[in-house]
C-alpha cells in the first residue's frame, strides 16, 4: 500500500502545480480528434523478414512492430510499452538491434529483419535460445524474445568494438564482464525479475563469467 | 498517431525544400524521439520527409585536423569510431551514458542534438505547456520540478535540455552545418545552437523552416583527459540529474560543461578558467544567478561534487 499512497501524492502535486495556468490554457485538441479529409494513401514496402522476401501495403503510421505482428502474423516479437522503454519489441535490422515499436515499417524498404522466429526453430534452436532454456532465464516469458534478440546482437557489438557506459579503456579490446553484460542489456526490462538467470544464459553463450 | 503523408528525400537540399514548402512537414531519420512524441500526439506532423537514405553517414577527417560527422551517423557508429574513441573520448563517453543499445543503434547525430525536452508537463497533454502549446502557460512552475533546470530558465519555461552528446559537443566547441531550402549552407557554433527559452520557449534551435542539419564538426583534438560523468536516479537508461563533461589538462586547466541543469548545455568559460582553484570555485561561478526551486536546489551542490569526482579522475 505504501507505494500506492506515494503515487497518489505525486499525482496531486503534479496537478496542483498546473492549476494556476489551467483556466487560461489553450489546451490541445482531445487526443481522439482527427483532422477531416481522406487518409493519405497506403504505401508499398518490400523487405526481407527471416530470410523471406515480403511485400506489404501499409498506412504510413504502421510501426515495424505492428507490421510484424498484425500484418505478417509473426507474434514472437512482443509489444510491451510501445515507447522504446522496455525492449520487448527488440528485433535485428540488417544485423543490429533496434526497438521495432519506434520505427515506421515504410522506412524499412530493402532491409533484412530477423525476429526471434528467424533465429532458430524448435529442434534447431539458436545457441542463445537454447541457453535461455538451459538456465531457466524467464518466468512469464513475455520479455524473452526481446531479451534473446538483444543478447545476440549485443555479443556482436562487443566483437565490433562498440563501447558501453561500463567500458573502462575505450581503446582496449572489449571484454564482457558482469558489469558490461548488465549495462549492455539495460534496454530490456524483465518484470518477473529473471535477471540473474538471463545474465547466466547470456554469459554461457559468450563464454564469460556473469 | 495522427495520419500523415510520407516521402523519401532524394537530396539534402531537396529534403529541405520539401519540408519548407509544406506547413506541418517534418524530417524523420532515426525517429526514436519523433515517433514517441507522435504516439502521444505531442508532435502532429501532417507530412514526413524521410532523410534516412541521404548520403550524410560519413565520418571524415577535416583539413584542420578535426572531424566532420554526417548528420545521419548513428549514436553507436559515432561512439565506436576509432578516432572518436582515441581523440574525442568525451563524445564516446557521453553517448554511451545515454539511452540503450537499441536506441543508440537507431538515433542519429543530428537527431540527438535536436531531441525535445523531457519535462513531465511537456508530455502531459491535458496540462498547459508553453513549448507544446505556446502561450498556454507553464505547468512546471509550482509543480514537480526535481528534474528541471536551475539556471537559464524564464518565467515561461524551466525545462532542461536532456541531452548528453550536446554537452560533450559544447565542451569541444563543435559546429553544426546546415543546408537551406535554396541550397545555401551555413555553420552554427554549437554554443549558439540551443536557445534559452526567454519568451518563446517553443523555439529551441535557430533553424529556419526546412533548414536541415547535414553535419557536426569537431575542431582538432584538445589532448588531455576526457570525462563524462552522469548522475541519475538509476544506474542505466535514465536522464541526467546532473552531468559533467570535461577535458582536463595536466597543468590543472581544462574545459567543463554541465548537463541536466539548464535549457542548454551549460558552459561558462570564465568559470572553467577557475579550474586550478578547485571544483567549488568553478561551480560557484558557473551557477551564479541560478534560480533553483526547493525541489531541484540539490543540483548545484551535486554539480560541485560531480566535478570534484571528475577532477579526481583527471589526476589519477
Amino acid at each position: 500500500m505504501g507505494s500506492a499512497v506515494t503515487t497518489d501524492i505525486d499525482r496531486r502535486e503534479v496537478v496542483a502545480g498546473a492549476a494556476a495556468g489551467l483556466a487560461a490554457a489553450a489546451l490541445p485538441a482531445p487526443a481522439g480528434a482527427q483532422a477531416g479529409g481522406p487518409l493519405p494513401p497506403a504505401l508499398p514496402v518490400s523487405l526481407t523478414v527471416n530470410g523471406e522476401a515480403r511485400r506489404l501495403v501499409l498506412d504510413a503510421r504502421v510501426t515495424l512492430l505492428d507490421a510484424l505482428r498484425e500484418h505478417l502474423h509473426l507474434t514472437g516479437t512482443k509489444k510491451g510499452c510501445d515507447h522504446g522503454h522496455c525492449g520487448a519489441c527488440t528485433v535485428l535490422v540488417n544485423g543490429t538491434r533496434i526497438n521495432a515499436c519506434l520505427s515506421l515499417a515504410v522506412m524499412h524498404e530493402g532491409d533484412a529483419v530477423t525476429t526471434v522466429e528467424g533465429l532458430g526453430r524448435p529442434g534447431d534452436l539458436h545457441p542463445m535460445q537454447a541457453a535461455f532454456l538451459d538456465h531457466d532465464a524467464f518466468q512469464c516469458g513475455y520479455c524473452t524474445p526481446g531479451q534473446i534478440c538483444s543478447a545476440v546482437a549485443m555479443l556482436d557489438e562487443i566483437g565490433r568494438g562498440v563501447p558501453s557506459h561500463a567500458t573502462g579503456d575505450l581503446t582496449a579490446p572489449m571484454v564482457l564482464g558482469a558489469g558490461e553484460l548488465r549495462e549492455r542489456m539495460s534496454g530490456n526490462i524483465c518484470r518477473c525479475g529473471a535477471y540473474s538467470n538471463i545474465a547466466d544464459a547470456v554469459a554461457a553463450v559468450a563464454g564469460s563469467t556473469p | 498517431m495522427r495520419p500523415f503523408s510520407y516521402e523519401r528525400a532524394e537530396s539534402p537540399a531537396g529534403a529541405a525544400a520539401a519540408v519548407a514548402s509544406r506547413p506541418g512537414a517534418r524530417f524523420i531519420a532515426g525517429g526514436t524521439n519523433l515517433l514517441d512524441l507522435m504516439k502521444f500526439q505531442i508532435e502532429t506532423p501532417t507530412h514526413l520527409v524521410d532523410i534516412r537514405h541521404l548520403p550524410l553517414r560519413a565520418i571524415e577527417d577535416t583539413p584542420d585536423g578535426g572531424l566532420r560527422i554526417g548528420a545521419l551517423v548513428t549514436n553507436t557508429e559515432l561512439a565506436s569510431h576509432p578516432r572518436v574513441k582515441r581523440d574525442y573520448g568525451v563524445v564516446s563517453r557521453a553517448i554511451v551514458a545515454g539511452a540503450t543499445g537499441q536506441l543508440r543503434n537507431k538515433a542519429t547525430t543530428a537527431g540527438n542534438i535536436l531531441q525535445r525536452n523531457r519535462c513531465p508537463y511537456f508530455y502531459e497533454t491535458n496540462l498547459p505547456c508553453n513549448k507544446r502549446a505556446p502561450g498556454s502557460g507553464c505547468s512546471a512552475l509550482g509543480g514537480v520540478t526535481r528534474s528541471l533546470a536551475v539556471i537559464g530558465t524564464s518565467p515561461h519555461c524551466i525545462a532542461q535540455n536532456p541531452g548528453d552528446l550536446a554537452v560533450a559537443l559544447r565542451v569541444l566547441d563543435a559546429g553544426v552545418e546546415t543546408v537551406g531550402p535554396d541550397g545555401s549552407r551555413r555553420a552554427i557554433p554549437v554554443a549558439d545552437f540551443h536557445r534559452l527559452p526567454g519568451d518563446a520557449p517553443e523555439i529551441e534551435v535557430p533553424l529556419a523552416p526546412g533548414e536541415l542539419v547535414t553535419a557536426v564538426t569537431l575542431p582538432k583534438p584538445l589532448g588531455g583527459s576526457h570525462h563524462y560523468h552522469k548522475v541519475r536516479d538509476r544506474a542505466s537508461y535514465a536522464f541526467a540529474l546532473v552531468s559533467v563533461a570535461a577535458v582536463l589538462q595536466r597543468d590543472g586547466t581544462g574545459r567543463v560543461a554541465f548537463g541536466g541543469v539548464a535549457p542548454r548545455p551549460w558552459r561558462v568559460e570564465a568559470a572553467e578558467a577557475l579550474l586550478p582553484r578547485g571544483p567549488a570555485a568553478v561551480v560557484a561561478a558557473a551557477f551564479e544567478g541560478a534560480t533553483p526551486t526547493a525541489d531541484n536546489a540539490f543540483k548545484i551542490p551535486l554539480a560541485a561534487r560531480t566535478l570534484a569526482l571528475v577532477s579526481e579522475e583527471g589526476r589519477a
